[in-house]
């Protein structure tokens, strides 16, 4: 019953999604203006305009840090826009499985994001990011769930509330710092000269327990927090 | 004997030294003059900044329990009156 | 609770006004001098910020269960209280650290996860300033939240260096620095409650009025 709930919703929200393409093409062009945007800021004088240091680690990590609270600010801005968030709420059934939908959502959108934006990277930086493919995704994948998972949580949460677009950064960014750190440590571990492959693993494992730990915190208070 | 005694006291201290940052303080009566000017002003600047935080903080409480007291009285007046 | 909130402050108020003494009459510490005075004032704030970050999680934690206003008084006191105090050792450190490491201010852990919390907690005074109606439930939830991140907060920052004191730094201290410290603790403190208590008082009061506004309605 509850990984019904989880994919009737996550359904929904893609099939909307498939139809208008709205949240994918803007989130992804987003990203992309805040990849440019940063380059212009760290690459660095005269040479061969390369971008200083573990700038292309950074600035991977903050495309999807932002472009992941804009999508979610209007994910739920659509269901608050046509009220159904309430009526999602009266459903029959445990509504962590409609918060465990909605994430498959948002994860799912951010991901096909950095489909785009990762390759984008790599060739404006010169950042050898496939070359340990495995690590790289194992990095991009956690840390999307984590970030999301704190992410649609409390937009949920602001859905309803006063100031909400500017809240949810406010409030999201201090407690996601740790998959932010973890992820761009562990990216610009594996874009080294000498890719320092066991950092990376370290990484990933750290993520890996945040996830964890998040997604059940997530699922346990779900239900307190989630006012008419 | 006093070689190998010498040699493991220093290497002690090397030891002792290489560590990062300290492991406790030591106190001491006298510093040299030229320590003393430079701190002062960070130290009352440190000092002053906690005064003032807590004057401000302790200021602007006092101020709200002010008014909603002000808000509670007028109301209760009020309601006193519409009941006989 | 209001009757006990004058005695205390004029403990705090005492303490405070008699520890400049006791900390000048302090030995200096031999590689900082002068500037290690700091430790006094910037020690127990930053000690009490992160005591009562926790207490705030943990009220939250209570309040989202119990659903008693009370409970969640207290920790808007606690969270408001976490933040001034934050804002103590966030402002006395780096003063300290300029004369003491020549730099304002390094990314360690320790040092991280305080800047982390702050900011947590300044964002649990906005949600509940700005967030409308119901914002005392999420505000409680964020408090959580801010809980459990810390420590992934301490041990991501983990890998760098910590120029920071050594942990060690306290029990081992000397009676000479040690009476002050603690003498200056107290009145952090006593002024912790004090204030607690004050600011207490004044969600009571709003919620009477809240209650007696609803009355002269009908």
């Amino acid at each position: 019953m509850f990984w019904r709930i989880v994919w009737i919703v996550a359904r929904k929200d893609l099939a909307i999604e498939a139809r208008s393409r709205e949240l994918i093409n803007t989130t992804i062009f987003f990203a992309l203006s805040c990849v440019v945007v940063f380059s212009v800021s760290f690459v660095g004088e005269g040479g061969d305009g390369r971008a200083i240091g573990d700038a292309a680690a950074g600035i991977l990590w903050v495309a999807i840090a932002f472009s992941g609270t804009l999508a979610l600010g209007r994910t739920f801005e659509r269901e608050r826009y046509g009220d159904t968030l309430r009526a999602l709420l009266m459903a029959p059934g445990s509504r962590a499985a409609i918060y465990v939908g909605k994430l498959v959502g948002i994860v799912a959108l951010l991901i096909a994001t950095e489909i785009i934006v990762v390759p984008l990277i790599a060739l404006l930086f010169q950042a050898k990011l496939f070359e340990h493919m495995l690590l790289t995704s194992a990095l991009l994948v956690f840390g999307t769930v984590g970030f999301a998972t704190v992410g649609t949580l409390f937009a949920a949460m602001l859905a309803r509330a006063r100031s909400r677009d500017v809240l949810l950064p406010i409030l999201l960014y201090p407690v996601t710092i740790p998959v932010m750190i973890a992820g761009v440590r562990g990216t610009s571990a594996l874009l080294a000269v000498e890719p320092q492959l066991d950092m990376a693993r370290l990484w990933v494992m750290l993520l890996l327990a945040f996830d964890v730990v998040f997604v059940t915190l997530a699922l346990w208070t779900f239900e307190s927090l989630m006012t008419e | 004997m006093k070689i190998i005694y010498q040699s493991l006291f220093l290497l002690m201290n090397a030891a002792l030294l290489a560590q990062p940052g300290q492991s406790e303080f030591k106190p001491v009566t006298e510093i040299p003059a030229s320590e003393q000017l430079p701190s002062a002003p960070l130290v009352i600047a440190a000092y002053a900044f906690v005064w003032l935080a807590f004057l401000a903080y302790v200021w602007v409480i006092w101020r709200k329990l002010g008014k909603v007291e002000q808000d509670l009285n007028a109301l209760s007046a009020q309601v006193m009156k519409k009941r006989p | 609770m209001r009757k006990a909130v004058v005695p205390l402050l004029a403990i705090a108020g005492l303490i405070f006004m008699t520890a400049p003494i006791i900390i000048v009459r302090a030995p200096y510490e031999s590689t900082m001098g002068l500037v290690q005075k700091v430790f006094y004032f910037h020690m127990p704030p930053a000690m009490l910020m992160l005591v009562s970050a926790i207490f705030c999680g943990i009220l939250s934690g209570v309040f989202l269960v119990k659903r008693r206003p009370v409970y969640d008084w207290m920790a808007y006191a606690a969270a408001e209280l976490t933040v001034l105090y934050g804002a103590m050792a966030m402002v006395t450190g780096p003063l300290w650290a300029r004369k003491a490491w020549g730099v304002w201010w390094v990314w360690d852990p320790r040092l991280t996860l305080s800047l982390l919390m702050w900011m947590v907690f300044v964002s649990y005074l906005l949600l509940r300033r700005y967030g409308g109606p119901g914002s005392e439930i999420l505000a409680a939830g964020l408090a959580l939240f801010g809980m459990a991140t810390s420590p992934f907060v301490y041990l991501s920052v983990n890998i760098w260096r910590t120029i920071h004191p050594l942990t060690s730094v306290v029990p081992t201290l000397p009676v000479d620095f040690a009476f002050p410290l603690w003498y200056a603790f107290t009145g952090f403190l006593v002024l912790y409650i004090a204030l607690m208590l004050l600011r207490m008082s004044v969600e009571q009061q709003r919620a009477m009025l809240d209650q007696l506004y609803l009355e002269s309605e009908e």
